[in-house]
C-alpha cells in the first residue's frame, strides 16, 4: 500500500470516527457536558498526575467533563462543515455550471460576482453580520456558506468548460438530449471528482474559520460546547492547566488533517476511474 | 420521389466575419451514401452540424431549402429539433475514444437514447442495446452493456456508437470521418458493417471523409466540398472516372496508388492551404491555389455540368487537359 493510500485510510478512520462520535454523543458521554461542579475545576486528565478515572480528560473551569464536552463539540463542528458545504456547493456550483456552461454574457455576469465576492474580506463581514444579528449557530452557518462558494463557483466553471467541449457531450446534443438533462446528467457527473475535493477542503476551512469565530466570541455562543470556543475559554488557564487547551487545539489539528488526507484519497480514487 | 435529406443553398457564418459555408446543396436518398469530401477546414463538418442543428454559439444559418423525410427543418423549434436528433438522424462521431460519457455504463447510455425518444421500460431498452450490440459484430453483449466506456478498445467503441446511433431505427446517419481515429483493419470492419446495415436498413448515410479510399469503397455520391462550397457533384464512379474540377484532380493526384506510382516519384500536392473565406467574398474560392486561374476567376464561378447529375463550378471546359488549360 502507498503512502498516499495509507494517508486517505487515515483520514477516513479520523472522519469517520468524528462523525459517529457527533451522530452518538448522547450515547456515549459518560457526564453531561453542561453540568458544572466547581468542586472539581481544572481536574487534569486520567493519564496525568492528579486525574481522577471518572473524568478521562479532566475538567474545565467550571468543573464540566472535558471529555463530553470535546464528543459534543464535535457535534458542533461537524454541523457546521457539512451544512456550510451543502450551502456553499449550492450557491457555487450553481454559478459555476451557468457560467460554463451557457458562457457569454452569462458567464461575464458570474465572473463579476466571483471577483466581488473575492474582494470581501471574509472575517470582517463575518464580525459584522454577527455584530449586527447577534451570534448562533444558523447564523455561523448561513454567513459561512454565503460566503464560502467562490473556489466552488471557480471550479465548476473551469471544469465545465473542459468537459462541455467533448465528443460526448456533442454526441448527446446529437441524441437529442435537452440542456438541462446535458448539464446535469452528461457534464455533472464529470466534474464530481473535482468537487468533492473541493467540498474537502471547504469543510476544513468552514470548521477552522468557525473554530476562529467562537475564539474571538463571535461564532457559536456559550455554553454550546464549540472546540473554538473551548479554545477560547481556555487560554486564561493554559499557564497552570495546559490540556484545556491542547485537547479541544489537538482535536481540531487532528480533524481538519484527516478530511484533508480524505478529500486527497477520493480524488485519486475517482480520478482514476476516468482517466483510463 | 423527393431527397430524404434535401439540403439547397445552405449557408453557415460564424460572428459576421468568415462565412464557413456558401450555398451547399446536398440531397440524400433513402438507402444511399453520400460522401463530403475535402480536405480540413472546407466545411464539411460544419454543413453537418448545420443540417443537425447543432452550431457551435454564434454560428448562423440560413438555407433555401432544408427538408427532412418532407418536413421543412428551418422553421422547428429547438425542441422539435431535438426530438429529431437521435431518433429519425442519428450522428457519429470522429473519435470513438471521447464520444461515450466516461462515467456512465454502455448499457446505460443506450438505453437513455431509447427511452428518451420512445418511452418504455428500461428492461426493453437493455434488450434491444443487447441485441443491436450483437448486430454490430459485438460478442458477449450482455457483459459489454454493464462496462464502462474505459474498458473498450476504440474500434469497440466506435461500433458502440453505431449500435447506439441506431436505437430508434433512423433514416438517416450523419458520420462524421468515422474512421479516422481507427486503424486500417479496424477501418475496414466498421466501414463494411455500414455498407451491410445500409442494405439492410436501407439507411440513408452522409459519410462525412477526407479519404478518397473510403469514397471508391462507400460512397454512390459524392460532393467535393472547398472553401464552404460544393465545387463537383457526382456520382462515385463519374467523379474517380472523369474528375473535371481542378480540386478534384490534385485531390484525386495526392493519393498514392500501390503499383502504379513507383518508389521516389513525386506524390501530387496542392500548394497553400483552405483560405478564409470573409462575408461578401467573390469568385473562385480555389483560384488562389489553382495552376489554371486566369482573371475570370477573381469575379465569378460559372456553374457547369458535364452530364446528368454531374455538376462541377469552374470555367474550364468539360474534356479540359493540363495542356489546353495552360
Amino acid at each position: 500500500m502507498s503512502i498516499r493510500k495509507i494517508a486517505a485510510t487515515i483520514g477516513a478512520v479520523i472522519v469517520l470516527g468524528v462523525l459517529l462520535m457527533a451522530v452518538f454523543a448522547p450515547l456515549i458521554v459518560p457526564h453531561d457536558p453542561f453540568a458544572q461542579d466547581l468542586n472539581l475545576r481544572l481536574v487534569p486528565p486520567s493519564f496525568m498526575e492528579g486525574g481522577r478515572s471518572d473524568h478521562f480528560l479532566g475538567t474545565d473551569q467550571l468543573g464540566r467533563d472535558y471529555f463530553s464536552r470535546l464528543i459534543y463539540g464535535s457535534r458542533i463542528s461537524m454541523l457546521i462543515g457539512l451544512a456550510t458545504v451543502i450551502t456553499s456547493g449550492l450557491i457555487g456550483i450553481t454559478l459555476g455550471m451557468l457560467g460554463g456552461f451557457i458562457g457569454g454574457r452569462a458567464d461575464m455576469v458570474v465572473m463579476f460576482i466571483i471577483t466581488c465576492r473575492l474582494s470581501i474580506p471574509l472575517i470582517l463581514v463575518a464580525l459584522a453580520v454577527v455584530s449586527l444579528v447577534g451570534s448562533s449557530l444558523t447564523v455561523v452557518v448561513m454567513t459561512l456558506g454565503l460566503l464560502l462558494w467562490e473556489r466552488f463557483a471557480v471550479v465548476t466553471r473551469t471544469t465545465v468548460m473542459q468537459v462541455r467541449t467533448l465528443d460526448y457531450v456533442a454526441a448527446a446534443w446529437a441524441a437529442g438530449c435537452s440542456r438541462s438533462h446535458i448539464l446535469l446528467r452528461e457534464v455533472l457527473p464529470n466534474i464530481v471528482h473535482h468537487l468533492v475535493v473541493v467540498a474537502t477542503l471547504e469543510m476544513a476551512i468552514a470548521i477552522l474559520l468557525e473554530a476562529a469565530l467562537s475564539f474571538l466570541g463571535l461564532g457559536v455562543p456559550p455554553p454550546l460546547p464549540s472546540w473554538g470556543l473551548m479554545i477560547s475559554e481556555a487560554k486564561d488557564y493554559m499557564f497552570f492547566s495546559p490540556w484545556v487547551i491542547m485537547v479541544p487545539g489537538v482535536s481540531l489539528f487532528v480533524l481538519v488533517l484527516g478530511i484533508n488526507f480524505l478529500g486527497d484519497g477520493l480524488r485519486d480514487m475517482l480520478g482514476a476511474t476516468r482517466d483510463a | 420521389m423527393s431527397a430524404l435529406l434535401e439540403v439547397n443553398g445552405l449557408r453557415v457564418r460564424f460572428n459576421e466575419k468568415a462565412e464557413a459555408v456558401r450555398g451547399v446543396s446536398i440531397a440524400v436518398n433513402k438507402g444511399e451514401t453520400h460522401c463530403l469530401v475535402g480536405e480540413s477546414g472546407c466545411g464539411k463538418s460544419v454543413s453537418a452540424l448545420a443540417v443537425m442543428g447543432l452550431l457551435a454559439k454564434g454560428g448562423i444559418r440560413t438555407a433555401d431549402t432544408l427538408s427532412f423525410a418532407g418536413q421543412d427543418l428551418r422553421g422547428l423549434t429547438e425542441s422539435q429539433m431535438s426530438r429529431l436528433r437521435g431518433d429519425k438522424m442519428a450522428m457519429i462521431f470522429q473519435e470513438p475514444m471521447t464520444s461515450l460519457n466516461p462515467a456512465y455504463t454502455i448499457g446505460s447510455q443506450m438505453a437513455e437514447v431509447r427511452l428518451r425518444h420512445r418511452g418504455g421500460s428500461k428492461r426493453e431498452a437493455l434488450d434491444r442495446a443487447a441485441a443491436l450490440l450483437g448486430r454490430v459484430g459485438i460478442t458477449a453483449p450482455g457483459l459489454r452493456l454493464g462496462q464502462f466506456p474505459h474498458q473498450l478498445s476504440g474500434g469497440l467503441r466506435q461500433r458502440v456508437m453505431i449500435a447506439m446511433a441506431l436505437m430508434c431505427d433512423p433514416d438517416l446517419l450523419i458520420a462524421d470521418e468515422p474512421t479516422t481515429a481507427l486503424d486500417v483493419t479496424v477501418q475496414a470492419q466498421i466501414l463494411r458493417l455500414l455498407m451491410e446495415l445500409q442494405a439492410e436498413l436501407g439507411l440513408a448515410i452522409l459519410l462525412i471523409t477526407h479519404d478518397l479510399g473510403i469514397v471508391a469503397r462507400m460512397a454512390h455520391r459524392v460532393s467535393v466540398m472547398y472553401a464552404g462550397k460544393v465545387v463537383e457533384s457526382a456520382s462515385a464512379e463519374a467523379l474517380f472516372a472523369a474528375p473535371t474540377h481542378p480540386y478534384t484532380r490534385g485531390l484525386l493526384d495526392c493519393v498514392p496508388i500501390p503499383g502504379k506510382i513507383a518508389r521516389g516519384a513525386q506524390l501530387g500536392s496542392i500548394p497553400g492551404t483552405v483560405p478564409r473565406i470573409p462575408l461578401g467574398f467573390q469568385g473562385c474560392g480555389f483560384r488562389d491555389r489553382c495552376a489554371h486561374a486566369d482573371a475570370s476567376c477573381a469575379t465569378g464561378v460559372p456553374a457547369q455540368s458535364r452530364a446528368p447529375g454531374h455538376d462541377y463550378a469552374c470555367r474550364l471546359p468539360a474534356g479540359w487537359t493540363t495542356e489546353q488549360a495552360a
